[in-house]
């Protein structure tokens, strides 16, 4: 007996993706033809996972090259600004080309194209979110704060994170202190 | 996503996104009543940014707030405190309720565009840095 069979190329890619993302645990949104977002992080062994579960069935990733330079940039800041062994008093720019291996202008000018942001705002940015850490999970004071994100004093972290969250250090230990009794009251 | 009852506020709001021309969908909702229905409809689409006004008819900011944060299928929605108060309890009571961002309405159009650019660039930025939002705080 013979079967005669027709298929629909897209269900069958569309139905594999989902299943291999799902096997994956992986949350997502399919965004259109051959495109998915991941929801949340999706970490290098999840990734290589990912693509070789795919390539079994003649799905690639393509890989951006801007988008993994950029990438590579936010990597290398984040290991700047938390890791305190490379919190190397280089400047920033001089650390990224060296790490990166092209010029400052170049990889600046690529991260704001790509993120609609500058190189130096995201550095603030993850400063400050390192110091709300700290803040928060530490008993360590605003100086000694200071002292490890390489502020030159207590008055300049506490200016940038005024311009940067519209609100004092102080006042956010306030808040987020005064949640965590609310949630705790909650539970009880 | 906006809900207020001023109508001049609700048309300035949706001018300003469209002058921005970032690639963002509006809706407007006249009151607290009308926001949380829809939030609770079925197959709902959850805005990236909630902005709120606190003065409300029929159900206030406050209370849609805490309706939010106390509901998981919303509870993750960041909030943004749209008000003409600048007082700094009404400040702080939100933040503890869990809103993450406090704007004060700026009276002109073009400081309008400016805070919203920045409310959206910034919630993108905790969006895909995978940074944590119980520490997402900002006022302006």
């Amino acid at each position: 007996m013979k079967l005669f069979l027709k298929f629909d190329f897209n269900t069958i890619c569309k139905k594999v993706l989902e299943e291999k993302l799902y096997e994956l645990n992986l949350k997502y949104r399919v965004l259109g033809f051959g495109e998915v977002e991941i929801v949340g992080k999706l970490s290098s062994d999840k990734y290589h996972e990912l693509q070789e579960s795919l390539n079994k069935y003649g799905i690639e990733i393509v890989e951006n090259q801007k988008s993994v330079l950029v990438q590579k940039i936010k990597d290398a800041i984040i290991d700047m600004v938390f890791n305190e062994d490379t919190n190397v008093n280089v400047k920033s720019s001089v650390y990224l080309s060296e790490k990166l291996g092209h010029s400052y202008g170049y990889l600046s000018n690529l991260f704001s194209e790509i993120t609609y942001t500058s190189i130096e705002n995201f550095i603030i940015l993850q400063k400050i979110e390192f110091a709300k850490q700290l803040i928060i999970t530490t008993d360590f004071s605003l100086t000694e704060i200071a002292f490890r994100l390489n502020y030159s004093s207590v008055a300049h972290l506490s200016n940038q994170f005024k311009n940067t969250t519209g609100i004092t250090p102080s006042a956010f230990q306030r808040i987020i202190s005064k949640r965590r009794e609310k949630a705790q009251k909650a539970n009880n | 996503m906006l809900a207020d009852d001023d109508e001049d506020d609700r048309l300035f709001f949706t001018d300003a996104f469209e002058e921005l021309k970032m690639n963002t969908k509006v809706r407007t909702f006249n009151d607290g009543v009308e926001l949380m229905d829809y939030l609770n409809t079925e197959d709902v689409i959850l805005p990236n940014v909630l902005f709120l006004d606190l003065n409300m008819p029929k159900k206030n900011g406050i209370v849609c707030l805490k309706e939010m944060k106390s509901n998981q299928k919303l509870s993750d929605i960041a909030i943004a405190i749209y008000s003409t108060s600048a007082s700094e309890e009404d400040i702080e009571e939100t933040f503890v309720l869990g809103a993450n961002i406090y704007i004060k309405k700026p009276n002109d159009f073009n400081k309008l565009k400016k805070v919203l650019s920045d409310v959206v660039s910034i919630n993108w930025q905790y969006h895909t840095n995978g940074l944590n939002k119980d520490n997402f705080l900002l006022r302006i």
